[in-house]
């Protein structure tokens, strides 16, 4: 019994060590006024890679989940013959949980994982101590581009998912099953508000990106610099960043919405 | 320990662990400026270890490590990347960035600290890569590069700001005859057109001890002898003599420290733990 307690403990100050680590980390990242002469270039580049080659998965998952979303809704709703509602219910869906949470988890699928792949082989070939040893701070030169890239990137195409996921909802409610097209509009337009809805589900994609590209970024950096190590940190990037967007979202929709 | 008169590095009682392991005990060490200075000694012993240390990358637990007058470990992080930009380090792994081709890699460091023109910055590395032989393989990417030329290419990056110490990690590892010979060569010029302070950590005793102004040699966590090239070649100790006409046999170990050989084998056998002689 004292065994396990001591277990625990040592667990509990592991984790709590890494974390606080990993806030050093972050901290010595972004720390300091970066030039923008030689920061906005790099920064475009990892903007590139993390944000724009990620649209593709991002749209078509978007598109495929807009479209359940209308059938599984359709269904439903005609029951109560209610299918004009439609609408609401897809736009509301997608930009309070959906599009901020499967973005972020695609994110971390597709760019998080890549992230922390490039950034440990960096290490394991020595690229970031020989570039520590000309006098450039691997943190400021590689860290801070790639996490700014992915913070920046994630609420664009969580917004980005919303809409086309709003777009493939009305192409199987409105085109396909005949819900009338103005209710479609319509409903959404009087039923989403900007603040409670649109800007909650912003918050909500901002604070995903944060994270998950925080953890992407710092698995790499500390991880293991051999094949093996690679492989777990990317594993543990993508296991962590979903438990943390999953657990996360339930705090911040308990916030946002639950009234107590 | 041979001392110098004016040195640019000088490293005093210093001890280093790597877990259990300890590399260093009480390793003291000078590098006398605008010299070459030879580091050879047994694989793992620490070579790469003590360039580290040098260059602030490892701490040591105990000593000090003086680099151009400044006491390295204690160094903030600002004054440590200044005093980087003054030193040049030639990786074992040569360590070449990937993503960029070889004209890049070496205009890497010209770009970030300084604000030189483009055209000067391509007449800066097409000589440095001309100096390596490889002005040729400029819009390779390091994946494209031999063994050899990777490490050519990474020299080049590492002597591309004209640093004032340059470290060269096992520059000759991988070069056939002519490479080796270019490279020594380029060693040498260095040190005298500029009076650059050379740090060489290498196994190869011919081709340093031909160079080199001072040598020493690392064994078993501490310098076993040092001084000129002449003084080492009739340096009295049996360990040195060992160490530079390569015996197998004598009191440098070959073996890493390891159980006793019977008992891995399953010979019986004492299956205590030896000292690796
Ligand atoms: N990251 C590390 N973690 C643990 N031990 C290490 C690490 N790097 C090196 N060592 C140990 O430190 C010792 C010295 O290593 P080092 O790389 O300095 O040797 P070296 O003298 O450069 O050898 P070589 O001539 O083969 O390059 C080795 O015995 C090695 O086992
Ligand atoms: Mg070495």
């Amino acid at each position: 019994m004292i065994n396990r307690i001591v277990v625990f403990g040592r667990h509990g100050r592991e984790m709590i060590e890494s974390v606080g680590r990993a806030g050093q980390f972050l901290f010595g990242a972004l720390a300091g006024v970066p030039d923008p002469r030689v920061g906005f270039p790099l920064l475009v580049r990892q903007i590139y890679s993390v944000g724009v080659l990620s649209l593709a998965i991002i749209v078509v998952s978007g598109l495929f989940i807009g479209m359940v979303l209308g059938l599984q809704g359709y269904t439903i709703l005609s029951d109560y013959g209610s299918e004009a509602a439609i609408g609401q219910m897809i736009a509301l869906t997608l930009v309070r949980e959906l599009g901020p949470v499967v973005t972020a988890l695609l994110f971390a699928g597709r760019a998080g994982s890549a992230l922390t792949a490039e950034i440990g082989l960096m290490k394991a070939t020595e690229q970031l101590s020989s570039m520590e040893m000309m006098g450039v701070d691997p943190l400021r030169r590689v860290i801070a581009p790639r996490f700014w890239a992915g913070f920046l990137s994630v609420p664009v195409l969580a917004a980005i998912f919303s809409v086309v996921g709003i777009w493939g909802g009305m192409l199987v409610g409105v085109e396909w099953l005949g819900v009338f097209e103005g209710s479609y509009w319509g409903n959404m337009q009087s039923s989403v508000s900007f603040t409670t809805d649109v800007l909650n589900g912003v918050v909500k994609s901002v604070v995903f990106g944060f994270v998950c590209t925080w953890i992407a970024v710092y698995q790499g950096y500390d991880c293991v610099p051999t094949s093996a190590g690679i492989s777990s940190a990317t594993t543990k990037t993508v296991v962590f960043s979903s438990l943390a967007v999953l657990g996360l979202d339930f705090v911040l929709t308990a916030v946002m919405f639950g009234d107590f | 320990m041979s001392v110098a008169k004016d040195p640019y590095i000088e490293l005093r009682d210093v001890v280093f662990s790597r877990g259990e392991r300890r590399i260093f005990d009480g390793l003291s060490l000078q590098i006398p400026k605008g010299k070459v200075t030879a580091i050879m000694g047994p694989s793992g012993t620490g070579k790469t270890t003590l360039l580290r240390l040098i260059g602030g990358q490892l701490k040591p637990e105990a000593g000090t490590v003086m680099v151009a007058g400044e006491s390295v470990p204690d160094l903030g992080r600002k004054a440590l990347y200044r005093l980087r930009e003054k030193m040049g380090m030639l990786f074992q792994s040569g360590a070449l960035f990937t993503d960029l081709s070889v004209f890049e890699n070496v205009a890497f460091p010209i770009r970030v600290h300084t604000r030189l023109p483009d055209d000067m910055i391509r007449d800066i590395v097409l000589m440095k890569l001309e100096a390596v032989g490889l002005r040729g393989a400029r819009d390779l990417m390091p994946a494209q590069l031999s063994g050899g030329m990777t490490r050519r290419a990474a020299l080049a990056r590492s002597i591309a700001l004209d640093p004032e110490l340059i470290m060269y990690d096992e520059p000759f590892a991988g070069q056939d005859p002519i490479a080796m010979g270019v490279v020594v060569k380029l060693i040498r010029d260095l040190n005298a057109s500029m009076g650059l302070t050379s740090v060489l950590v290498s196994h190869d005793v011919p081709e340093s001890l031909s160079i080199c102004h001072y040598a020493c040699i690392v064994s078993g966590g501490r310098i076993i002898g040092d001084g000129t090239p002449e003084e080492l070649q009739n340096h009295p100790s049996d360990e040195v003599q060992q160490f530079l006409k390569g015996r197998p046999d004598g009191p440098v170990p070959f073996h890493f420290p390891s159980v006793d050989a019977a008992a891995d084998w399953g010979i019986a056998g004492p299956g205590q733990y030896g000292d690796g002689q």
